[in-house]
C-alpha cells in the first residue's frame, strides 16, 4: 500500500542498536500521534540480547484505526546500521520509500543501497552534539514529527512529561534536541519535494484508548472479576502479569509469583476453590506443563481462566516473536475426556472482551477457559476508538444454599451443580480429580463415570452462547475464515478487495471450544469460496475447521508460521490469484 | 462468604467422614487421620473453616476421610493448590497431607518453595519410604540398597533425603517429626503446628505393612527427642545431621513473619485503571 493511494497512512521504522533509543523515539512518537488526533500502531522488534542489542520500532500512523502493520514501509530512519540485516524481512522498503541515516552511522549496508531507495543524510549525532543533554534519538523524533507534520509545542509537552523524573537538563536536552530535528531543512525540502500528504493535526471528538494486547487482557481480567493470579515469567506473557500485579492488590486481591507453571495453575485452581475469580497467564511452553492440573479444574469443577500468549514454537522456538500454533494443545491437550472452553481475541480491543467473556463464562461454567493471545497482539500498542461492546448476561458463579443434603456434584439438569465456598457450614465437600459420585465420594463406578462426563459435556454444550462466538464482517460470495490476530489483516484484505470491487465477507471465530457449526454454516450461506487464514505451519486451524465445521464452498488455504504476521497484501494478493 | 457459625464439634470423630479407607489394615495413616481430627477437636475449629489439601498417593486419600472441606488433586501438587487457597481465603485453617513420594519427588519443588514461602500452612508428609499405591516402588526417602522393588532391582543406589535437613535448609520455620505408633503425641505436634504462624512442617513415620512390613519394627527404634525445640537453624542442623532419623519432637521452631499476599482493602475500582487507557 503506498501512500498515494492511502493518503493518511504512513508506515515507518526505526531501528538502532542497543542503547541507541529507537524504541524510546517509537513510543514517544506514537503518543505523539495520539496527541495530534492519529491513530496508529507500534510494534517492537528486538534481537535476542537480555539488555542492548539492536531494536525496532515499528509504527503505522494514519487517521483511520488500523489493527495490523502494512505490507510495506514508506520510511526506514536508521540510527545506526550495527545488525541492521537482522530487520531486513521485517522492514519491507518499496522503491519510492525513503530512507534517512545519520553520516556519522557509516556507510550504508549494501542491501539497503541495492534497493534504490532514495536516502537522505540527517547529521543525527552531529546535531545532537551541539546540543547540551541532547541525543540522537531525540533528533530523530523531530525529525519523524516534521515528517508527520506534527506541532512542536505539543512535543515539547510531551518530552517534558515523560522525561520529568530524569531532570530539567534531560528535559531541556531532549526538547532542543526535538527542535533541531523538527526544523532540520533537509527535511523540509524532501518533504516538499515529494508533496507529500501527512496526518498533521487532527481534530475530532471521538474518545480514543492506547492499549497493548497483554493491557487489553488484563483489563479484561479484572472487569470479568478476577481478583486473584498466578504466575510464572515467560515472554511474552510477563507484562500482562506485571500490569496485573499492582491493579489486583489495590482491588484488594493478589498475585503471587509462582515457583513454576505447576504450581501457578495449582494455585489458581486452590483459589478459585476458596471463593475467589483467578486465573494464570503463560505462554506455549508453560501452558504444557499446566495441561494436567487444567484436566483436575475439569474434573472437579473448580472455574479456571488461562491466557496463553502464543509465541513461535516448539519448544523456546521463537520467544519474542508471534505464532498461532498453540490452537492444538489448547483444544486437545488435556488427557481424558475433559470439554473445556477456548477463546481467541482477535484484535487489541477484542483482547479486553474475549478476556472478560472468558472469565465470567469459568465462573459460570465451573470449568476451564483458555483465552489464547499472541505476541503481535500481547506486545504492540495500538491508539483505537474508545472500545465499547456488550456482553450478554450471564449468571455468575453458582453458589450452594445451606442444606442438610448437599451433593456438590448433583446432576441438575443445566449440569451446573451449586458450589459450596469453604468457610459455609454443613455443605463441607471434597474437591477431587479422582472420579466421584454426586456426593464427591471416589467411584469408578460406570455409572459414576458415565453420569459425570455427561454433566459435564451438557452444561457447555447446552449452553447459549449468543452472538459472541465470531466476529462477522461484509458479504460475498468469498469468505475469509480466519481467528485470533489474523482477523485484523483478513479484515483489511477485505477492505482493500471491496474498493477494488470483490465482496469479501470476513469470519474471524472467538469462541473455538465448543465448536459452533451450525452458526458457521448460517454465515456461510450464499459463500462459494472459503479462505483459511492463519498462522500456523500444520494448518492447525484448517484441520480444526475441517474436524468440527461442515463447509459447502470451495476451500483456500493461507497457512504459513511466523514470525512475520499476515499481512494484508499476502490475502491480497491469494485471493485474486484464486482462480 | 461465611452463613453463620455452626454448632461447633467437639469430638474428634465429627471430624471424619463415613467414607472407609482404601488403606491396609496395620497402616500408620489411620493415626495420622486419628491425630488430625483429635487436634482439630482440641482447637474447637468449625469444620467449615478449615480445609485439607492432597495429592496423590496413599495417603493423599486422606482429604476424603475428614468432614472438613478438602481437595484431593494431582500427584504433587497439594502444596501449590494449598497456596493459592490461603492467599485468597487468610481466614481458613488450612491443612495438607500427602506421602515421601508426593512431596519430595515429583512435588519436591513445591516443597522447598513452600517452606522458603512461609505461608501460614501446616504440611504432614506420612514417610513411609515407598511408593503404596503403585505397589512399591523406591521413594526418595528409600534407603539405597532396599531390594524389594522390581523397578529398581539391585537398590536404587542413591542416597536418601533427610526431610527435617531438607526443610531446615529449604527455610521453614517450624520443623517437627511424629510417629504414628504415638498418635497422642503426633496430636499435640499438630497443635503446636497449627497455632505457628507460618510454614509448619511435619515428617510422619508412617508404616506401610505391605510393602515395607520390616518397618513394623521401627515401634523400637523411634524415641522421642529429649532435646529443648531449637531456634537456632545451626543447632537444627547438627542435630538433624547426627539424628539417625528416628527422634521425634519439634526440631526446630522459629518466629518469621509469614507470607500472606493480598488481603488489604481495595483502594480502587477496575475504572480508575481505565483512565490511564484514554489518549
Amino acid at each position: 500500500m503506498t501512500n498515494s493511494s492511502h493518503s493518511c497512512d504512513i508506515s515507518l521504522a526505526v531501528t538502532g542498536s542497543g542503547g541507541a533509543g529507537a524504541i524510546t523515539t517509537g513510543e514517544l512518537l506514537l503518543q505523539l500521534s495520539g496527541g495530534n488526533g492519529c491513530f496508529g500502531m507500534m510494534r517492537r522488534s528486538f534481537g535476542p540480547q537480555i539488555r542492548g542489542g539492536e531494536a525496532a520500532a515499528l509504527l503505522r500512523i494514519g487517521h483511520r484505526p488500523v489493527e495490523c502493520m502494512d505490507d510495506s514501509f514508506d520510511l526506514l530512519l536508521a540510527l545506526d546500521w550495527r545488525n541492521a540485516d537482522r530487520f531486513a524481512e521485517e522492514i519491507n522498503l518499496r522503491p519510492d520509500s525513503l530512507i534517512i541515516a545519520d553520516p556519522a552511522a557509516g556507510e550504508i549496508p549494501d542491501s539497503m543501497r541495492e534497493l534504490g531507495v532514495e536516502i537522505i543524510n540527517v547529521p543525527m549525532t552531529a546535531l545532537a552534539k551541539e546540543v547540551a543533554g541532547g541525543r540522537p534519538n531525540m533528533i530523530a523524533l523531530g525529525v519523524l514529527a516534521h515528517w508527520l507534520g506534527f506541532c512542536n509545542d505539543r512535543a515539547g509537552k510531551l518530552i517534558a512529561r515523560i522525561f520529568s523524573r530524569k531532570g530539567a537538563e534531560i528535559v531541556a536536552g531532549s526538547q532542543a534536541a526535538f527542535n533541531a530535528g523538527f526544523t532540520e531543512p533537509l527535511i523540509a525540502e524532501a518533504r516538499s519535494a515529494r508533496n507529500l500528504p501527512a496526518p498533521g493535526e487532527v481534530k475530532h471528538d471521538q474518545a480514543r484508548w492506547a492499549l497493548s494486547g497483554n493491557e487489553g487482557c488484563g483489563l479484561g481480567a479484572l472487569r470479568g472479576g478476577i481478583r486473584f493470579a498466578a504466575a510464572y515469567p515467560i515472554t511474552p506473557a510477563s507484562d500482562l502479569l506485571e500490569w496485573l500485579s499492582p491493579r489486583l492488590e489495590q482491588l484488594g486481591g493478589s498475585l503471587v509469583q509462582a515457583e513454576d507453571e505447576l504450581a501457578s495453575i495449582n494455585m489458581v485452581i486452590g483459589a478459585s476453590f476458596g471463593g475467589v475469580p483467578s486465573m494464570t497467564a503463560t505462554s506455549g511452553p508453560g501452558l504444557a506443563l499446566m495441561l494436567e492440573a487444567m484436566g483436575l479444574a475439569v474434573a472437579a469443577e473448580v472455574p479456571a481462566v488461562v491466557v496463553n500468549v502464543m509465541r513461535g514454537g516448539p519448544s523456546t522456538g521463537i520467544p519474542t516473536k508471534s505464532e498461532q500454533a498453540d490452537l492444538n494443545m489448547a483444544l486437545y491437550g488435556l488427557h481424558g475426556d475433559a470439554p473445556h472452553l477456548v477463546l481467541g481475541a482477535l484484535d487489541h480491543a477484542d483482547c479486553i472482551l474475549t478476556t472478560e467473556w472468558s472469565v465470567r463464562l469459568a465462573e459460570s461454567l465451573q470449568t476451564v477457559v483458555v483465552v489464547l493471545s499472541d505476541q503481535n497482539l500481547a506486545q504492540s500498542r495500538v491508539i483505537i476508538p474508545h472500545p465499547e461492546y456488550k456482553l450478554p448476561p450471564i449468571p455468575g458463579r453458582q453458589v450452594a444454599k445451606r442444606t442438610d443434603s448437599y451433593q456438590r456434584y448433583q446432576l441438575t439438569d443445566s449440569g451446573i451443580s451449586p458450589m459450596a465456598i469453604p468457610g459455609a457450614p454443613d455443605l463441607m465437600y471434597v474437591a477431587d480429580g479422582l472420579e466421584h459420585s454426586e456426593s464427591g465420594k471416589p467411584s469408578s463406578a460406570a455409572a459414576d463415570h458415565q453420569a459425570q462426563l455427561d454433566k459435564r459435556q451438557r452444561k457447555i454444550a447446552d449452553f447459549d452462547f449468543g452472538d459472541h462466538w465470531a466476529q462477522c464482517s461484509g458479504t460475498g460470495e468469498t469468505a475469509i475464515v480466519t481467528w485470533g490476530s489474523s482477523a485484523a489483516a483478513a479484515r483489511e484484505a477485505a477492505e482493500r478487495l471491496r474498493a477494488l470491487g470483490t465482496p469479501v465477507k470476513v469470519i474471524a471465530l472467538r469462541l473455538l471450544l465448543p465448536a459452533s457449526p451450525d452458526k458457521l454454516a448460517a454465515e456461510l450461506a450464499g459463500v462459494s469460496r472459503v479462505l483459511v487464514v492463519e498462522q500456523s505451519h500444520s494448518q492447525q486451524f484448517y484441520r480444526y475447521l475441517r474436524a468440527w465445521y461442515e463447509m459447502d464452498a470451495e476451500i483456500g488455504l493461507l497457512a504459513r508460521p511466523g514470525p512475520l504476521p499476515i499481512s494484508p497484501g499476502e490475502i491480497v494478493t491469494q485471493i485474486e490469484n484464486w482462480s | 462468604m461465611v452463613q453463620q457459625a455452626s454448632t461447633i464439634p467437639i469430638k474428634p470423630k465429627d471430624y471424619k467422614s463415613d467414607i472407609k479407607p482404601v488403606w491396609c489394615p496395620g497402616c500408620g495413616d489411620f493415626a495420622v487421620l486419628n491425630a488430625i481430627t483429635k487436634a482439630l477437636a482440641f482447637l474447637e475449629l468449625p469444620k467449615e473453616d478449615v480445609a485439607l489439601i492432597s495429592g496423590i498417593g496413599c495417603s493423599s486419600r486422606i482429604a476424603a476421610y475428614t468432614s472438613v472441606y478438602g481437595f484431593h488433586g494431582v500427584h504433587g501438587r497439594a502444596l501449590a493448590l494449598a497456596a493459592g487457597l490461603k492467599a485468597a481465603r487468610q481466614d481458613l485453617t488450612v491443612l495438607v497431607a500427602g506421602g515421601d513420594g508426593d512431596g519430595l519427588s515429583i512435588g519436591g519443588n513445591h516443597f522447598i518453595h513452600a517452606c522458603r514461602r512461609n505461608m501460614n500452612l501446616t504440611y504432614i508428609i506420612m514417610d513411609n519410604e515407598v511408593y503404596g499405591m503403585t505397589k512399591g516402588q523406591a521413594s526418595p526417602t528409600t534407603a539405597p540398597d532396599w531390594l524389594d522393588s522390581k523397578l529398581t532391582p539391585g537398590g536404587t543406589g542413591i542416597r536418601p533425603f533427610q526431610p527435617a535437613g531438607l526443610a531446615l535448609t529449604a527455610g521453614a520455620s517450624f520443623i517437627a517429626r511424629g510417629f504414628s505408633g504415638d498418635p497422642n503425641g503426633m496430636a499435640r505436634m499438630l497443635v503446636e503446628a497449627i497455632n505457628h504462624p507460618g510454614f509448619s512442617f511435619i515428617q510422619v513415620l508412617s508404616p506401610c505393612p505391605t510393602f515395607r512390613p520390616e518397618q513394623m519394627d521401627w515401634k523400637h527404634h523411634v524415641r522421642v527427642s529429649e532435646q529443648e525445640t531449637t531456634d537456632d537453624p545451626v543447632l537444627a542442623a547438627q542435630r538433624i545431621q547426627a539424628d539417625d532419623g528416628m527422634s521425634t519432637g519439634i526440631l526446630y521452631q522459629r518466629q518469621i513473619p509469614a507470607f500472606q499476599p493480598g488481603g488489604k482493602p481495595p483502594v480502587a475500582e477496575v475504572a480508575d485503571f481505565e483512565r490511564a487507557f484514554e489518549v
